[in-house]
């Protein structure tokens, strides 16, 4: 059977306080990510040809300066969590199952997590003559 | 004389729908949030593999689809300047409605500015070949 609490049944202070965060995250991050994620298009997307520069070459160039190292980690870290937050949000709502939403929610977490570590290990051991076949026509691998 | 009932069913006008259009929005983001992790951490194993994903990018369907993806993170953006300001500014929920349009508009200016860029650059790439 479903049962439906009652609008006003209150949250455990644990939880009220876990949501406050969530809520305050979601704001602070999304002002973060309007500035990360809309640079990231203007320079990927849009100046010197947009996505025709896009190759292992352009990253390599970009990640050779450390400030789009941080940028593009910032970008990983802020906007997985706040995607699988609100992920979490619409999975609360229209779960009807307990088992199920656990479930989907643990799910989501778990896959959040794992991006986050794969994401940070790429940039942060990142290295541009990875393959030589690809990387000879790079400068700093000569 | 008494007006027929409307109905049972919610009608919240512009609110509920930037409410609907967030929730979509985001949910699409996250799932090319999640395949853009994924295709980036090629760089770290494979140059050439990585490459060879990136020509997908930059070609006619997928090339296509990332005006969506670009309408969607726009007005998820600007929506949630809009949200953050209903929250946090004394006179947000008084002025939401007409945020929504201001959200509306900057997202399509916005996009008319990218969309004729981004279609020449993914034919000029079709046309080399990827």
């Amino acid at each position: 059977m479903v049962v439906i609490e009652t609008p006003r049944s209150p949250r455990s202070r644990k939880a009220a306080k876990f949501e406050r965060w969530g809520w305050l995250y979601m704001r602070i991050s999304g002002m973060f990510l309007l500035v990360l994620i809309f640079g990231h298009l203007i320079i990927n997307l849009v100046m010197n040809g947009g996505i025709t520069q896009i190759s292992f070459a352009f990253v390599a160039g970009k990640w050779a300066d450390p400030f789009w190292k941080i940028w593009d980690g910032l970008m990983l870290w802020l906007a997985l969590i706040h995607g699988t937050n609100g992920m979490r949000t619409i999975v609360n709502d229209y779960t009807e199952r307990e088992t199920l939403r656990k479930v989907l929610n643990y799910t989501l977490w778990v896959v959040c997590v794992s991006l986050i570590v794969l994401g940070t290990l790429v940039i942060t051991t990142f290295d541009p003559c990875v393959d030589s076949s690809v990387s000879h026509t790079l400068s700093v691998c000569k | 004389m008494p007006t027929k009932p409307a109905g049972t069913l919610y009608r919240g006008k512009t609110g509920m729908w930037s409410w609907v259009l967030h929730r979509i929005t985001g949910v699409a983001i996250f799932f090319f949030l999640l395949v853009h992790t994924l295709d980036t951490a090629l760089v770290r194993m494979s140059p050439a593999d990585y490459d060879k994903v990136i020509a997908t990018y930059k070609g006619a369907i997928i090339g296509f689809a990332e005006l969506g993806l670009v309408a969607a993170i726009l007005f998820h953006a600007l929506n949630g300047i809009r949200v953050t300001l209903i929250d946090f500014w004394s006179k947000g929920t008084k002025y939401q409605r007409v945020m929504f349009w201001v959200v509306i508009a900057l997202a399509v200016i916005l996009f008319a500015g990218f969309a004729p860029r981004h279609i020449m650059n993914v034919i000029h790439d079709i046309e080399l070949g990827y």
